[in-house]
């Protein structure tokens, strides 16, 4: 798999603008459970010492420490891993952030099966579904750097929780940074299939867009890195102009962004919606690109299901 | 003891902790369900903290400088509650509405709904990570205020609380708290039986806690605790106060019968006559 444009590192990209917000914010502060270097916390923690808490390996209680901290009136950020942060301390997240509407910004680094080769213990593909049900919980998942950096602003001015899933691998820029809390980005205009995705599948989606283009079918993309609140008119508005949605997202099916834009057309105006992502499994170690494809994430299959979808709709044969 | 206290605050704080056990025995009664067994063993702790010890004030209930009460075991919410209403924090009448659709008494504490009330609690183990927190924003922003957090038996056999209180150590919190409710009993029995948890104080030392043992119904012990406590300048202290459950009703006393069980018409009589409350006046 060759990615076509330049690959940066949305970690970093985080750890950049949580320096600047905390130039600019002398309240906020930052924890991190000794993942500091991976998350890029320490970059923060360089430059604000007295602000920054590495508390060791204790993600339930880093969360409660974090809600704590925030209940006095600042915003606080706390990053592990993904599957640390939504999954060993889920009900630390719930009670102590959300039940208490508190001002934390979790801030997950290495979701999704592209952690690669620390392996399925690792890769964290169950974590949209669990956070996007805690009421009050902001949910976005950045496809590129310049999103990252976007949505790290956009939460640290937005009162209440918030999780934000970043990927491991660098990514292709695909956007042009202009994230806004509740809205999707049209990366593409199409009139014939829409595309969905979100995280690293924005860039693959685009890939297959043009390659249809080619075949003069014309595909709308939709980078709908706000997960929750989402852009629930921009969604309907495709699903009306195209007739038929094809949904990416490096995360399991059953409860992911698929389940999501299949069960607000269901409700709302029903058209044919097909899901790309983790079936009903764990993953494994392997080439991060690699465990994509096996896992059902391919360009190929992703081509395959909007031939499937073009097919429902009479656009193809 | 530092100073003398003054003659009538012991008679005074044993009088408002006779009406909070009245109080978590009608409340939990007209509930028709609640944790009458902790909250009676903590009401001791929960009056000398609210009565004597935060400084808290009805009037100013957001008050950045105030300090910070966790009840972690937040299940004891009735008694806290009984404190609070007595305190003037919220009507007295308020109290018979506990656990009912719509009511602020939510059946674990929730943060708010209620003045005084400053951390959801309810699932163990995170009380005291949220005491923590408060106490290391008190030090960075600083604020004198300090954190008290108010911890069960049961909550110490849960990791977390263990992560929480290993924190507290190591960033030397002198202003944070910690006060063991050591009732000897959980949900299912005696807390020795299903999961060993002595000797609480020792661990509590080893976490780097300056650990103080007493009798948690004795005001005079819990006033002396508090006392050194906020004299304690080098990291955090824990008060293990030994206490009944269920104390004050001979029925409910050292049984894990009475955790998480409310007491029909007759027996909250029974306890309320047990509790002072004349004959003529005891009818619910």
């Amino acid at each position: 798999m060759t990615e076509p444009r330049k690959p940066e590192s949305l970690r970093d990209a985080y750890g950049k603008a949580l320096v600047e917000i905390g130039e600019r914010d002398p309240h906020v502060v930052v924890f991190d459970a000794d993942l500091s270097g991976s998350t890029r916390t320490m970059l923060f923690g360089q430059k604000f010492p007295t602000r920054f808490f590495n508390v060791g390996v204790m993600e339930p209680t880093m969360m409660s420490m974090a809600a704590g901290m925030s209940l006095g009136g600042r915003a606080v950020f706390a990053s592990t891993f993904a599957v640390f942060a939504a999954g060993q301390a889920y009900n630390f997240v719930r009670q102590s952030i959300c039940y208490n509407h508190a001002n934390v910004k979790v801030v997950a680094t290495h979701g999704g099966l592209l952690v690669g080769g620390d392996g399925g213990t690792h890769q964290m593909v169950e974590d949209l579904g669990l956070m996007r049900g805690l009421p009050g919980m902001t949910v976005i998942v950045p496809a590129d750097a310049p999103t990252t950096r976007a949505a790290t602003f956009a939460v640290h001015e937005r009162d209440g929780p918030a999780y934000v899933r970043l990927t491991r691998e660098n990514l292709p820029t695909v956007t042009d940074g202009s994230f806004a809390i509740g809205k999707a980005a049209e990366l593409r205009a199409g009139g014939d299939l829409t595309i969905v995705a979100v995280g690293a599948l924005v860039a693959r989606a685009l890939e297959v867009a043009e390659e249809l283009a080619q075949v003069g079918i014309s595909t709308r993309v939709l980078d709908l890195a706000s997960v929750k609140p989402f852009d629930e008119p921009a969604l309907l508005r495709a699903a009306r102009d195209t007739g038929a949605i094809l949904v990416l997202e490096e995360h399991s099916v059953l409860t992911g962004v698929g389940a999501l834009v299949a069960s607000t057309t269901s409700e709302n105006y029903p058209v044919p919606v097909r899901r790309v992502g983790v079936p009903d499994v764990f993953g494994e170690s392997g080439d991060p690109w690699a465990l994509l494809d096996r896992y059902g994430m391919s360009k190929e299959r992703i081509r395959d299901e909007a031939w499937e979808l073009l097919k429902l709709r009479g656009k193809a044969t | 003891m530092g100073e003398e206290l003054p003659a009538d605050l012991i008679p005074s704080l044993e009088a408002k902790a006779l009406e909070i056990r009245r109080d978590v025995i009608r409340m939990t009664y007209w509930a028709g369900s609640g944790h009458p067994g902790g909250s009676l063993s903590v009401t001791d702790l929960l009056t000398a903290l609210v009565f004597h010890e935060l400084r808290i004030d009805p009037q100013r209930p957001d008050a950045p400088d105030r300090d910070r009460l966790v009840l972690s075991k937040g299940h004891a919410a009735p008694a806290l509650y009984a404190a609070l209403a007595l305190r003037g924090f919220l009507p007295r009448e308020e109290l018979r509405t506990l656990r009912k659709l719509g009511s602020r008494l939510q059946g674990h504490v929730d943060r708010g709904k209620l003045p005084a009330i400053e951390a959801a609690t309810g699932c163990l183990g995170q009380g005291v990570g949220m005491a923590v927190g408060m106490a290391l924003d008190a030090r960075l922003a600083g604020r004198t205020n300090r954190v008290y957090a108010v911890l069960g038996d049961g909550e110490c056999q849960a990791g977390p609380t263990w992560e929480a209180l290993m924190a507290g150590g190591h960033y030397k919190l002198e202003n944070l708290v910690v006060l063991l409710d050591r009732n000897g009993y959980e949900t299912d029995g005696s807390t020795e039986a299903i999961l060993g948890i002595e000797p609480i104080a020792d661990k509590f030392r080893a976490f780097r806690f300056h650990t103080i043992e007493i009798d948690g119904h004795d005001f005079r012990q819990i006033l002396h605790a508090l006392e050194t406590a906020r004299a304690t300048a080098s990291g955090p202290t824990a008060i293990v106060a030994r206490t009944v459950k269920g104390k004050g009703v001979s029925f409910m006393e050292n049984t894990h019968v009475w955790h998480g069980k409310a007491p029909s018409k007759a027996e909250a009589e029974r306890a309320l006559i047990e509790l002072g409350i004349p004959d003529t006046q005891v009818a619910l």
